[in-house]
């Protein structure tokens, strides 16, 4: 980590109470900023917050929203809500990940994209829903899936 | 203004009416979840764009207010304009001028903007007020009674909407125990799945001796199918706020948190400033309005866990921990969070107190069912015309939301199943739509209600497949703590893919039933104990379904891809639409001239079946 790294961790843990009770937060507070939980950071948490190193990654691998690798620049979130999984978000996913080369919650290699899943976003109305960052795509159509991330 | 004493309010509230009123026109622009994802958000901007630079008379640019999920999603972006009710559907950035020089200027309508519905004839007739049109004609609304009518994050709104009225009336006029007994009263029953009655729960938490108590909300809405919290949340945050004071007031408590989960970072927002601005206006902190009552609210964040909306994990989870549930030998109300009592009820539970509380218990329980008062909201979904937020008075049949209200399948197709209860629920077929809504009779037939997920399928869902995609949902989700869960759920859903490739036998039916009963009774929490449920109920009324897939190696729905292959039959046209559509470039022919698939090349996904105009694809 560099040093500008170290004060955004430093900023973090001086915002949050340094108590076992943060853990959480802390943690959704460095995914926030470094876009995933670096290992050192999962380390100097470990430390702050007196919590043994084993349960910050017993954390950090329970919940969903955390990831232990680097994430890529465009974050492509397809729904598989239960509306959509209905119509037809299987192939959607499909022809995302046979279009980017890379499985659901993997990242390309060059650190562009990486394919999330995600549980029912609001917007059934339009289902199947795929998110590209925070931009909406709404009745996605399979032929059209790879040109929707590529845009732009 | 800072509400130091009770008597403030009813003026501060006047103030608010008086300012609301004199807004002789007002334009609601939707901005809940379906609208914005539709761009709901560049209309809002457009309107206070072209307003800033034209004055307009009976239009403030204040006027002009982004509002929650008004509830009909299927026709959004909504813009509704106040008092005449003037709903305009499918709007887009380049109307919003169009809507000015008409309607707010000349008071014109712009027809194509109405809400059209369908006569018996196939001809359409168009709908001017909101009210008139069925999908809000048969609803009642009172936990989602403000979402759609106000800026959430202007708390004049909801004073002006008779906000916190509810909790003045508490602290001036009645005792914890009154209030206890009213909500015991009102048969109120909770609203996140497991209905139990809210009114005993708040009475067991007060009896305990304890020196600190906690009232917590739980807005983790675990249903992947569901958005129902997420709307109230995000459209009228102060109503849960109101809710869970009056609560604090009843059982003692001076801390309590609101658990949102993640992937819901607007709610998180809304709900902040309307934790700031209650407590700005002496709603919250030290005491509330002018009397001895303490109370404040955090929002701790959850991290996208089924699991965590179980209530020992979910106080987990707020201690900072893996949300991991325990065995309940002793309830949450008495050891909780920091294994302290604790009063956790759903975001829509507390959504609704206010209104018991100004109504009376009587009112509420006047509504409903006698075991299942008051009303329910849902979030309709699926294979069904009019997707969006319902909410509807216990007891009316299932028919009528999914036909009165819903207007049926999609494209006309033939009705299949109702899903409800999410991953925890079931499925019920069309000779169970006479069914009454309520706690109840559902989970007698099979399924439940649960917190409010309600998903429409027709022909074309496949119920094999349905069962398997919630038991991957639950596979992915459970803790792993117990073995019959984390285990037998696994092998369940190995076994039900199995079905859907062909590749299954009666036994391995069987063995799923027996499987089924073992994690049932023998898991430690709500996620195992129920979930066998999506294979159970779907297996009790679809059978045959099952049979189809392990005898003839068939599915009937056309969606299991081991088991099917698309032809091209001669209603053909040769209209090169599914050529277009389909993504692996399977599909030759010429303009006018009968279009062939080429069986190696087709990966199944159906594409040229939702695009043809024709019927001209089979599906075997
Ligand atoms: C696996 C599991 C998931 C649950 N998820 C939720 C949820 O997302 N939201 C919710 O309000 N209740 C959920 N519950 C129910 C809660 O445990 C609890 O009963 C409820 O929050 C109590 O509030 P109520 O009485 O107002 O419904 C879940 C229960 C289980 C077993
Ligand atoms: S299920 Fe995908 S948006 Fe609701
Ligand atoms: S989001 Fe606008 S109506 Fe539901």
């Amino acid at each position: 980590m560099t040093q500008t790294d170290m004060t955004k961790l430093d900023k973090i843990f001086n915002n949050n109470p340094q108590s076992p009770g943060s853990l959480i937060t802390v943690l959704q507070d460095i995914q926030r900023e470094f876009r995933y939980l670096p290992r050192e950071a999962l380390e100097k948490t470990a430390e702050i917050l007196n919590v043994p190193l084993s349960k910050v990654y017993s954390a950090s691998t329970f919940y969903a929203v955390f990831s232990l690798k680097p994430r890529g620049e465009k974050i492509v979130r397809v729904c598989k809500g239960t509306a959509c999984h209905i119509k037809g978000a299987d192939i959607i996913l499909e022809q995302l990940e046979s279009g980017l080369g890379i499985k659901a919650g993997e990242t390309t290699k060059d650190l562009k994209y990486t394919i999330e899943l995600v549980n029912c976003v609001g917007a059934c109305a339009l289902a199947p829903v795929m998110l590209v960052n925070e931009k909406y795509y709404g009745n996605v159509r399979c032929d059209r899936v790879m040109k929707l991330v590529e845009k732009d | 203004m800072r509400i130091d004493s009770i008597d403030k309010l009813a003026a501060w509230r006047d103030e608010c009416r008086k300012r609301l009123d004199s807004q002789k026109k007002k334009v609601l622009v939707c901005l809940g979840p379906g609208c914005l994802a539709g761009g709901s958000d560049k209309i809002l901007e457009e309107f206070h764009e072209i307003l800033s630079k034209k004055k307009i008379t009976d239009v403030t640019l204040e006027a002009v207010k982004k509002t929650g999920c008004h509830g009909f999603c299927a026709q959004g972006p909504l813009v509704i304009i106040e008092p005449e009710g003037i709903f305009y559907t499918k709007v887009k950035k380049a109307h919003v001028k169009e809507i000015i020089e008409t309607t707010l200027e000349k008071g014109e309508l712009v027809e194509k903007l109405l809400y059209k519905e369908r006569n018996g004839d196939g001809t359409d007739h168009a709908i001017v007020d909101y009210h008139d049109i069925p999908f809000y004609k048969y609803q009642k609304r009172i936990s989602l009674r403000n979402v759609g009518q106000i800026d959430p994050d202007r708390i004049t709104d909801y004073i002006a909407a008779g906000g916190y009225s509810a909790l003045a009336k508490t602290l001036s006029s009645m005792t914890p125990q009154e209030v206890i007994d009213q909500i015991t009263k009102s048969g109120l029953r909770g609203r996140g799945g497991g209905g139990f009655p809210t009114g005993r729960k708040w009475a067991t938490c007060a009896k305990i001796e304890s020196d600190i108590r906690y009232v917590l909300c739980n807005g983790d809405e675990g249903d992947p199918g569901a958005f129902m919290d997420r709307c109230i949340m995000e459209g009228d945050p102060h109503s849960i706020l109101e809710g869970m004071i009056i609560c604090a007031y009843a059982v003692g408590s001076r801390e309590g948190y609101i658990y949102v989960r993640e992937e819901y970072p607007l709610a998180v927002i809304n709900l902040q400033n309307a934790i700031d601005s209650a407590r700005e206006h002496g709603f919250l902190g030290e005491n509330i309005m002018g009397t001895d009552l303490c109370y404040d609210i955090k929002i701790a964040r959850g991290g996208g866990a089924f699991v965590c909306g179980e209530s020992s994990a979910l106080m987990k989870s707020v201690a900072g921990e893996v949300g991991e549930p325990r065995a309940k030998y002793v309830r949450s109300v008495v050891k909780g969070l920091h294994d302290k009592p604790t009063v956790l009820n759903n975001v829509e539970t507390f959504a609704t107190i206010p209104v018991i509380i100004n109504e009376g218990a009587d009112w509420f329980a006047s509504i409903g069912t006698e075991k299942s008062t008051g009303t329910k909201a849902f979030s309709l979904a699926g294979k069904v015309k009019n997707t969006g937020l319902v909410e509807v008075p216990m007891g009316v049949t299932l028919r009528k939301i999914i036909f009165d209200i819903g207007g049926g399948a999609l494209k006309d197709r033939k009705f299949k199943a109702v899903q409800t209860g999410g991953p925890s629920g079931g499925c019920l077929p069309e000779d169970k739509l006479d069914l009454p809504v309520d706690f109840d009779t559902l989970t007698k037939a099979g399924s439940m209600m649960g917190s409010g997920g309600m998903i429409v399928m027709d022909d074309r869902t496949c119920m094999v497949a349905v069962a398997r995609y919630f038991l991957g949902v639950l596979v992915k989700e459970s803790c792993g703590k117990c073995v019959p869960c984390r285990e037998g759920l696994y092998q369940l859903h190995k076994l039900c893919t199995k079905i859907t490739k062909g590749k299954a036998t009666e036994d391995d039916l069987n063995l799923m039933e027996n499987l089924s009963r073992v994690i049932s009774v023998a898991s430690l929490c709500g996620l195992g104990q129920s979930g066998p449920n999506p294979f159970v109920s779907t297996l009790r009324y679809f059978r045959d379904e099952y049979m189809a897939h392990i005898r003839d190696k068939k599915c009937p729905a056309g969606v299991c891809r081991e088991l099917i292959t698309f032809n091209i039959n001669d209603q053909c046209t040769g209209c090169l639409a599914c050529i277009a559509a389909c993504p692996v470039e399977a599909i030759t022919g010429e303009k006018k001239k009968l279009h062939v698939i080429n069986q190696d090349l087709c990966t199944k996904c159906g594409s040229c079946y939702e695009v043809c105009n024709f019927d001209a694809v089979d599906i075997k």
